[in-house]
């Protein structure tokens, strides 16, 4: 039983005056985005504005980038009227009121400078509409390759995680075990795993299999070391406990020693999913037929920056949601530690 | 005619560090009839958790025997529960699971699944069924490693000071529990207590255990029938007469009841 104490708040459940005023802050700085858009003329001749048509829908970069500034808007407004009800998520919420506020503000700035003005270096620094257009030219190209990504890392994660939780609990549970493969996942370890990339890529039959196998091994590691290391710190008055109980060994290994190992496991696969972002796109910008890594490098040969921009957002989007998604299973399999570390 | 349960031939158990030798145990010799209650108590370090211990078959004697119903005790056994000192519970799983553990270690959960709820009863953590280990009180945990142990019917359970955490009237209900289990399934029952009314209370027979080496100095039988009370005369007087027997190994007297 979980117990949380929260003060009773004394406007609960109305929207005051004052939590309006600051959602209307919040998303004042990309309104103000949108009319420095609107209003501005475009100064600088080096921006071609070209029409895309999506099913009878016409966008050019601008448009496209207000309604992504409306999203925003909406977004943050839809987050506002919900948080406005519940006074912790009040206090979240204007807290962070400042940040979105600069975010917009910041945005209209770049737009100013970047594509109005063009006075940042280009090609280098396109303005945030001109990042847009990537999605806009190619945005079927853009998503293949994002899945193509997400496959690879999919893949190459699940196995990874699945051979490291196995052999750090072979080598936690036998003595052999550890004695033979400690040094070997010691020296492996260290040495990051593309420097295998040559190997992989004659002894694999494709790159993308080529690709799965470097991230395996780069989530391999951390997985397998903390694995074993939870086993091993398992106290024996647990198995002791069990062995009075009726356990055999496959009841000390699978109800003692992995649950026991389990937030250390955790622990190593967060780790292996950091090491597993790096690895994924340095292996794709060494040789893949597809992907995030391989989309910039096509697109720098072309001198097309903004293309690079677009996919680092995509990135940073893609791989902050599979941190959280992770960060959720792990607060879900360790509910058993709530209160008890911090 | 009562037979015998367990037997205990001339135990030994030494143990040896680089620069020093324990003998935790000297020639320990014990036979227990099936549905006694027997209490060990003894200063701290005169080999009571050892012995316990090596009766579970968590550890070996240097020489000497250990027969369970005739047989040689050589490791562990879900007929010989163990309720341990210190809690020992599976802090990953809930009270629920917890008691459920030696079902499951059994694999014999499916067919006795009715059992945990019984047992949440009788320890009466009703509505704690979903916690977990550290959202509980010690007391409340002790109670669970009892039911923990409880839950395989074992012939002979072994408990090694579990009531030291829990408060007096708590203390009470489970020592009447015990004893109804005793009666219910005529378990046989080893408990290691500082607590001499406790030992009074409950026991057929009271082995007390002097250190260095941890030796059973005196086996007395409790001969008062049950329910034994524990302000009457014939109960106070067999405390006095247990408490000199301490205070005459020991250098001073102690100010309470209590070893
Ligand atoms: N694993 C061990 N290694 C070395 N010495 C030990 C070990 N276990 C117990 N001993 C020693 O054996 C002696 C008896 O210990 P034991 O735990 O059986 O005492 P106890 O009677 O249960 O004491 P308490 O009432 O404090 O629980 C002690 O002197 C202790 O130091
Ligand atoms: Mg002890």
């Amino acid at each position: 039983m979980r117990i949380s104490y929260k003060e009773p708040s004394p406007n609960k459940g109305r929207l005051n005056i004052n939590f309006i005023a600051v959602i209307l802050f919040t998303i004042a700085g990309f309104a103000a985005a949108i009319l420095a858009n609107i209003f501005i003329p475009q100064i600088s001749a080096g921006v071609k504005i070209k029409d895309y048509t999506f099913g009878g829908i016409t966008l050019n970069i601008n448009s496209a980038y207000r309604l992504v500034l409306a999203a925003l808007i909406a977004l943050y407004t839809a987050i506002g009227i919900f948080s406005a009800f519940d006074k912790d998520r009040r206090k979240k919420y204007k807290k962070r009121a400042q940040f979105r506020f600069a975010a917009g503000i910041a945005l209209a700035l770049w737009d100013l400078f970047g594509t109005k003005l063009q006075l940042l270096p280009q090609p280098f620094f396109p303005g945030p509409a001109g990042i847009i257009e990537a999605f806009l030219s190619e945005s079927g190209f853009v998503i293949q390759n994002t899945l193509y990504s997400l496959r690879l890392f999919a893949v190459g994660f699940i196995f990874g995680v699945a051979f490291g939780v196995g052999t750090g609990i072979i080598i936690g549970w036998f003595p052999k075990a550890y004695y033979w493969l400690t040094p070997v996942l010691n020296i492996a370890g260290v040495v990051p795993a593309v420097a295998w990339m040559p190997f992989a890529l004659t002894l694999f039959p494709t790159p993308f299999t080529a690709a799965v196998f470097l991230i395996v091994i780069c989530v391999w590691f951390p997985v397998a070391s903390l694995a074993a290391s939870g086993v091993q710190s398992t106290p024996k008055a647990q198995f002791e406990a069990a062995r009075t109980l009726g356990g055999k060994t496959s009841y000390l290994v699978f109800h003692v020693a992995i649950p026991h190992a389990m937030p250390q496991i955790f622990t190593g696969i967060n780790t292996a999913n950091a090491f597993a972002f790096t690895t994924l796109v340095m292996a794709e910008m060494m040789g893949q037929p597809g992907g995030l890594g391989y989309y910039i490098n096509a697109s720098k040969v072309w001198s097309a920056y903004y293309k690079v921009f677009a996919a680092i957002i995509v990135m940073a989007v893609m791989f902050s949601l599979i941190t959280k998604g992770i960060g959720l299973i792990e607060s879900r399999v360790l509910r058993w530690q709530r209160g008890l570390v911090k | 005619m009562s037979d015998v349960i367990l037997e205990i031939k001339g135990i030994n158990r030494i143990y040896k560090d680089e620069d020093n030798t324990v003998e935790a145990l000297n020639d320990i010799n014990l036979s227990v009839k099936r549905g006694e209650f027997i209490s060990i108590i003894g200063s701290s370090g005169c080999g009571k958790t050892t012995l316990l211990r090596l009766i579970a078959g968590l550890d070996k004697p240097q020489s000497g025997k250990l027969l369970q119903s005739g047989e040689e005790i050589i490791s562990p056994d879900p007929s010989r529960g163990y309720v341990f000192q210190q809690g020992g519970l599976f802090q990953w799983l809930t009270v629920e699971q917890n008691i459920a553990a030696g079902l499951k270690a059994r694999r014999v959960y499916k067919e006795n699944k009715h059992k945990v709820a019984e047992y949440i009863d009788l320890i009466g953590l009703n509505g704690f069924e979903k916690s977990y280990p550290h959202q509980i009180s010690g007391g409340m945990a002790q109670r669970v490693a009892i039911a923990r142990a409880l839950i395989n019917d074992p012939e002979l359970l072994l408990l090694d000071e579990p009531m030291g955490a829990l408060d007096s009237f708590t203390r009470a209900d489970i020592q009447d529990k015990l004893l109804e289990l005793k009666r219910g399934n005529n378990a046989t029952m080893i408990l290691v207590t500082h607590d001499v009314d406790e030992a009074i209370y409950l026991s057929d027979r009271i082995v007390i255990m002097t250190p260095r080496p941890g030796k059973i100095s005196e086996i007395m039988e409790i001969k008062l029938p049950h329910p034994r009370h524990r302000g009457g005369v014939e109960f106070l007087s067999i405390r006095k007469n247990i408490l000199e027997k301490f205070h005459m190994a020991s250098a001073y007297p102690e100010p309470e009841y209590r070893i």
